[in-house]
């Protein structure tokens, strides 16, 4: 493997975890968006918020490590996504200032109509970031982003396939969520909650699921290169993906709980290997190839040593977090 | 002929634009940033000596300053977030020939920040559950990792003032990178430590000026003293050496930024005997209205009145940067401020030593009062000598900033929302912070212990 491909590694990892956790906290804003007016949707707003409280900045903080890494180690890259796509990154910005604010000032500011503001504005977020990220990312698998930059600025992506990928984001955290959710309901003690997000993440898989098919379809016609391999090369993970989420939904069913979580996050990542599987070498498909994309080697050497660093420091530390929320050691409310 | 050139002006409109969206979300995310580098030792402190000492004052003081932190390192987060993304909205072609040097820094920031927002997760809500020293030194790595990211996104910037350690191909390129001398260019030597003292100046002063005026209002608990105390015990120390680390600095840019130097000090003509102008207009024939210290300048920056000033005669006029009475301005009041603060402290320590108190005139709270937003406008205009005084260059000497700008549509649209987005949130943050203090006072804090907007909030408030 050469130092592109292994930062290029390094740049996915962090790219899964950004999926699985800040997913899973856009999805959380998904819930507490449809969850009703202030009587009806109190008790899962509370739920929601105190899984959300201690870790959504750690969580956060993985979309910045993938920012530096692809500036870094894929400068070209980065500039020819910035300067086509910079309608939907510029919304997706903008999202992550309202989402974390308003989630942020929800606790503390005064009154309920300053809460209920503050509420919305962080559930619209949650909203609308993740659907421009997904836009971007279906943009970038259709093909739509030239080596050299300045693409289209909409019709780059105001396309069938970007747009769809832009609502799967949004499922699949909301799914992610669900799912996190059953769990420290059960955990508090709360039948009915753990039900409800039960229902809502078997929703969330159905939709998943049919939107996954259709978006097959459309990778047919506007991502040939992705699609191909994803059906060739990417084949197994395709195929883990839908076993381990299937085998997710009947647990949901039977109402098991331990492998439930181990289960959907590894749906979903092998989803996102898969991707990367189906686009490799290009970073840009297939315009731009990782090697052609990379920094000078010495740049590369740092990139993997502070991922090393990162590994050894902060992998344990978040993990210490993980674990100290999970046994309700962390709380919102002190 | 009409008194503008049309065009370049339609093409700069861009550079303004981009320029203006960066200064003002750099500058409105540098002041919680600053909090986000020193509030956790500020916290720390307060934490410690309720520990050792079985305060309780102490303790109440670092539970309510880490749910405030809880406020301001979102905020924080999330307009830093705004910036990393601006990297590439703004400035493509800068990230595109400079991404592979400039980065290094920020892959190293990334770690710490990483760090800081675990602990400090940690830390914020450990508070009930964890043993009581334990969840002290869950604390302790937010310090060490905000002093660490501080160096790595300043060193970011010192690289841009200072750059080296990259080799450039024919289009301009970076092909090869030498790490080490990027992170400690020549400018991280004085520009990091100058920050990180900001840092610690701007929490401490202004957490101090907060009990100020509490004690100005007639709150003379211990609670109240403790809180002026110990914020303002950490500024007044770094002061001192701030304005010895700043005089430094600005040698150093006389220096290696000769034309940052000779604009921020009105020098028209190079030569020896330079006078040091405070205040002033500068125009082309000089400073107007400003006050005189002959020879002054060429002392300060070379101890010797024979010292040659480079003037602004000497610099080419498109590597002469703008708004000269702009950077003249801010460079005097940031020192003038950081005289002051340093004034105060001298005040502050005199009665200190003599009586073991604080003075007892209500000038000195009055004083105190104002410190904090003093110590952000001093922060401030010492960020406009540094960037506008860099201008026309994003990296010194390498590539302009008319180069680097985005060729995307739409700019000035982003930036008035930006401002209407940041212009609420400045104001919402102030406003929460100012009902959290106004619930502490009037005792618990039941609001926060319910769910998201619970009805019976505001039956109970």
């Amino acid at each position: 493997m050469s130092l592109a491909d292994a930062a290029a590694v390094i740049l996915w990892a962090g790219v899964t975890f950004y999926a699985l956790f800040g997913g899973a906290d856009f999805g959380g804003g998904f819930w507490d968006l449809v969850a009703g007016g202030a009587e009806r949707g109190e008790r899962p707003r509370a739920t929601i918020q105190r899984s959300l409280t201690p870790v959504w900045e750690a969580n956060h903080v993985w979309l910045i490590f993938c920012l530096v890494v692809l500036w870094t180690a894929f400068p070209s890259a980065f500039y020819a996504v910035m300067t086509t796509l910079y309608v939907p990154i510029t919304i997706a910005a903008f999202g992550i200032i309202l989402r974390g604010s308003g989630f942020a000032f929800r606790k503390s500011i005064e009154g309920l109509s300053g809460r209920r503001a503050a509420g919305a504005v962080f559930a619209i977020a949650s909203l609308l970031t993740p659907f421009f990220m997904g836009a971007v990312v279906g943009a970038i698998a259709a093909e739509n982003v030239p080596a050299d930059g300045n693409g289209d600025a909409f019709s780059s992506w105001l396309q069938p396939l970007p747009l769809l990928v832009g609502v799967l984001f949004v499922v699949g955290g909301a799914y992610l969520a669900a799912i996190f959710l059953v769990g420290d309901s059960r955990r508090a003690g709360e039948a009915d909650m753990e039900r409800y997000f039960e229902r809502r993440a078997l929703g969330a898989a159905v939709v998943a699921g049919a939107l996954a098919v259709a978006g097959l379809f459309l990778l047919d016609s506007e991502a040939g290169y992705v699609h191909d391999r994803l059906l060739d090369q990417g084949l197994p993970l395709v195929i883990l993906s839908l076993a381990c989420g299937a085998a997710a939904i009947i647990v949901l069913v039977r109402g098991g709980r331990r492998p439930l979580r181990p289960l959907a996050g590894a749906a979903f990542v092998a989803v996102i290997w898969g991707w990367a599987v189906a686009q490799f070498p290009y970073l840009l498909p297939t315009s731009l190839r990782i090697d052609q994309a990379a920094a000078p080697d010495a740049t590369l050497t740092v990139v993997l040593i502070v991922f090393g660093i990162a590994a050894v420091l902060v992998l344990p530390s978040l993990f210490l977090l993980y674990t100290l929320a999970q046994k309700d050691i962390l709380e919102s409310e002190h | 002929m009409l008194p503008f050139d049309p065009l370049p002006l339609a093409e700069s409109s861009n550079l303004l634009a981009a320029r203006n969206q960066m200064a003002w979300t750099l500058g409105f995310h540098i002041v919680f940033s600053c909090l986000g580098v020193a509030l956790p030792a500020t916290i720390l402190v307060a934490n410690y000596l309720g520990l050792k000492k079985n305060d309780e004052a102490a303790m109440e003081l670092a539970r309510r300053w880490s749910k405030a932190m809880a406020v301001t390192f979102a905020v924080g987060a999330v307009s830093g977030t705004l910036l990393s993304f601006e990297f590439g909205l703004l400035w493509p072609e800068f990230m595109d020939r400079f991404g592979a040097a400039f980065g290094v820094a920020f892959a190293i920031e990334g770690i710490f920040f990483f760090l800081e927002a675990i602990f400090l997760a940690v830390y914020i809500y450990g508070w009930k559950r964890l043993k009581p020293w334990a969840h002290f030194w869950a604390g302790v790595p937010m310090v060490i990792t905000g002093i660490g990211g501080a160096f790595a996104v300043v060193a970011a910037n010192s690289w841009m003032n200072q750059p080296q350690g990259f080799t450039l191909d024919a289009a301009g390129k970076v092909v090869d990178v030498e790490p080490l001398k990027v992170l400690l260019n020549p400018a991280t030597g004085y520009e990091v430590p100058h920050m990180l003292l900001a840092a610690y100046m701007v929490t401490g002063f202004l957490v101090a000026s907060i009990y100020a005026v509490g004690m100005l209002k007639g709150r003379r608990d211990r609670l109240h003293r403790l809180g002026l105390l110990i914020p303002l015990t950490i500024a007044c120390i770094a002061t001192p050496i701030q304005l010895f680390v700043g005089d430094t600095a600005a040698r150093e840019v006389a220096d290696h930024q000769p034309a940052k130097f000779a604009a921020m000090e009105c020098i028209q003509e190079t030569g020896t005997h330079q006078d040091e102008y405070v205040g002033g207009i500068c125009t082309d024939d000089g400073v107007d209205y400003g006050i005189a210290i002959p020879d002054l300048d060429s002392f300060l920056v070379g101890w010797s009145f024979d010292t040659k000033v480079t003037g602004l005669n000497d610099i080419p006029d498109d590597e002469e940067p703008p708004a000269h009475t702009l950077l003249h301005l801010s460079f005097d009041t940031m020192v003038g401020i950081g005289s002051a603060l340093m004034a105060l402290g001298l005040w502050f320590a005199f009665v200190w030593w003599k009586r073991r108190d604080i003075p007892q005139t209500p000038w000195f709270l009055r004083a105190v009062a104002v410190s904090g937003v003093g110590a952000i406008v001093a922060l401030w205009c010492g960020w406009i000598v540094t960037e506008v005084g860099r201008q026309p260059w994003i990296v010194q000497g390498y590539m302009k900033t008319s180069e680097a700008v985005t060729k995307a549509d739409g700019i000035w649209f982003t930036f008035a929302l930006v401002m209407s987005i940041y212009a609420a949130l400045t104001a919402i943050t102030i406003g929460v912070l100012r009902a959290m203090s106004k619930r502490w006072r009037e005792g618990g804090d039941e609001a926060e212990d319910e769910g998201p907007y619970a009805p019976r909030t505001e039956a109970g408030s």
